[in-house]
């Protein structure tokens, strides 16, 4: 990430340069900062509900119960992780709240699933391949019903706002698909343990 | 009809699981209420932790879109997208989809102004926002919350499936809509 961070930035500078575009490229970068925090304390409520409730989940058993029943697809996507692992429940509640839409909860059972699969990790700062892999599949979309594009082309007036849902779906099943393959596939370019072998540094 | 179906499903989800699972709880004898406070008591540190790799990317992110940047991009790419089938006033949906999900949700915004939501161009940036993702925030927020600041295989994974809901989206809006 070292590389592509100091990319975008070196990138924006000579780009700002040579627009004459300095202050706002400013403005920007103090503006983005807090924003960053206002963004993630925004998050402290429903991050804080939604891991109430899991914690609830996990105590009554329904967490592991849902990690079993999802094992045979889990134990092919995630073949590192041990198959009684509490990283499945996580992984499969995020998914779930994914393709329902939910994206306020799929975000802490997703960092919940981050924060189980790091146990499993014996290089810290370095993703394994199934955190990668999970990370992958989040940057891919996988909900059903694209609730605020339809809400916008609603209030655009569109004919049948929805008429979308169909394509949508088929191009998120492409992109996830391709998500998951990427990230098995790719794996070998990016060795473990960090070292300075060609390739290594764009991750 | 199906549409309805899976809208109502999305609207009960949440209120059948806020009473569903400490009802289910309750029953099997857990003690709902100290485990919630338990479990929230993370939500403030999860939230916490997210904010270096947070304010980092969103830092490089901000700077790159206020330096006119992915202007100059747009235009050295745009005939050859144009080619590819992408519309000049969707490709900054292209551009800004991986770096800022609100960014993209103003472009299918004007996109939909401008040339109206069933139009062709409005039907393909709906799509290629409801098929992908903001990659760079997931992973920033993903990766932070556990301190990893090398992602390996997961951003080039992430990117080339924008990139592929990008492609699925050209070519399923136009079988389907012409």
């Amino acid at each position: 990430m070292s590389l592509v961070w100091v990319l975008l930035v070196a990138v924006s500078v000579a780009f700002a340069a040579a627009t004459g575009r300095m202050d706002a490229l400013t403005a920007a970068a103090v503006e983005s900062a807090g924003r960053g925090v206002t963004l993630a304390l925004g998050l402290v409520g429903v991050m804080s509900l939604w891991l109430g409730l899991m914690r609830i989940a996990e105590e009554a058993g329904l967490v592991a119960m849902v990690g079993r029943a999802a094992r045979p697809v889990l134990a092919r996507l995630f073949r590192d992780v041990p198959a009684d692992h509490p990283a499945h429940g996580a992984i499969v509640m995020n998914v779930a709240a994914n393709v329902l839409g939910l994206g306020n909860a799929a975000t802490p059972f997703g960092l919940k699933a981050m924060a189980a699969l790091e146990e499993l990790n014996p290089h810290k700062g370095t993703a394994t391949d199934a955190q990668a892999l999970f990370c992958a599949l989040n940057s891919a979309s996988v909900q059903i019903v694209p609730a605020t594009v339809i809400a916008l082309r609603a209030s655009a007036g569109a004919r049948q706002p929805a008429d979308i849902l169909g394509a949508t779906l088929v191009a998120s099943a492409c992109a996830t698909a391709v998500a998951l393959l990427a990230a098995r596939l790719l794996r070998r370019l990016y060795p473990v343990p960090p070292s300075p072998a060609p390739g290594t540094e764009a991750g | 009809m199906i549409t309805a179906a899976l809208e109502t499903v999305s609207r009960w989800a949440v209120p059948l699981l806020l009473a569903g699972i400490p009802l289910y709880a309750i029953a099997r004898g857990v003690k709902v209420y100290p485990a919630f406070l338990e479990g929230a008591k993370e939500g403030f540190q999860v939230a916490v932790r997210i904010i270096p790799a947070l304010v980092a990317v969103l830092v490089a992110l901000g700077m790159l879109r206020a330096s006119g940047a992915l202007d100059g991009i747009a235009r050295l790419v745009g005939p050859a997208a144009e080619a590819l089938g992408i519309p000049a006033s969707a490709l900054p949906m292209v551009l800004v989809r991986p770096l800022s999900g609100g960014a993209a949700l103003g472009v299918v915004g004007d996109v939909l102004r401008a040339e109206g939501p069933d139009s062709h161009a409005g039907r393909l940036v709906s799509v290629m926002a409801g098929s992908t993702e903001t990659t760079f925030y997931v992973l920033a927020v993903y990766m932070g919350s556990v301190g990893i600041s090398r992602y390996r295989q997961a951003l080039p994974a992430g990117l080339l499936a924008d990139a592929a809901g990008f492609a699925a989206s050209v070519l399923v809006v136009r079988a389907l809509f012409g």
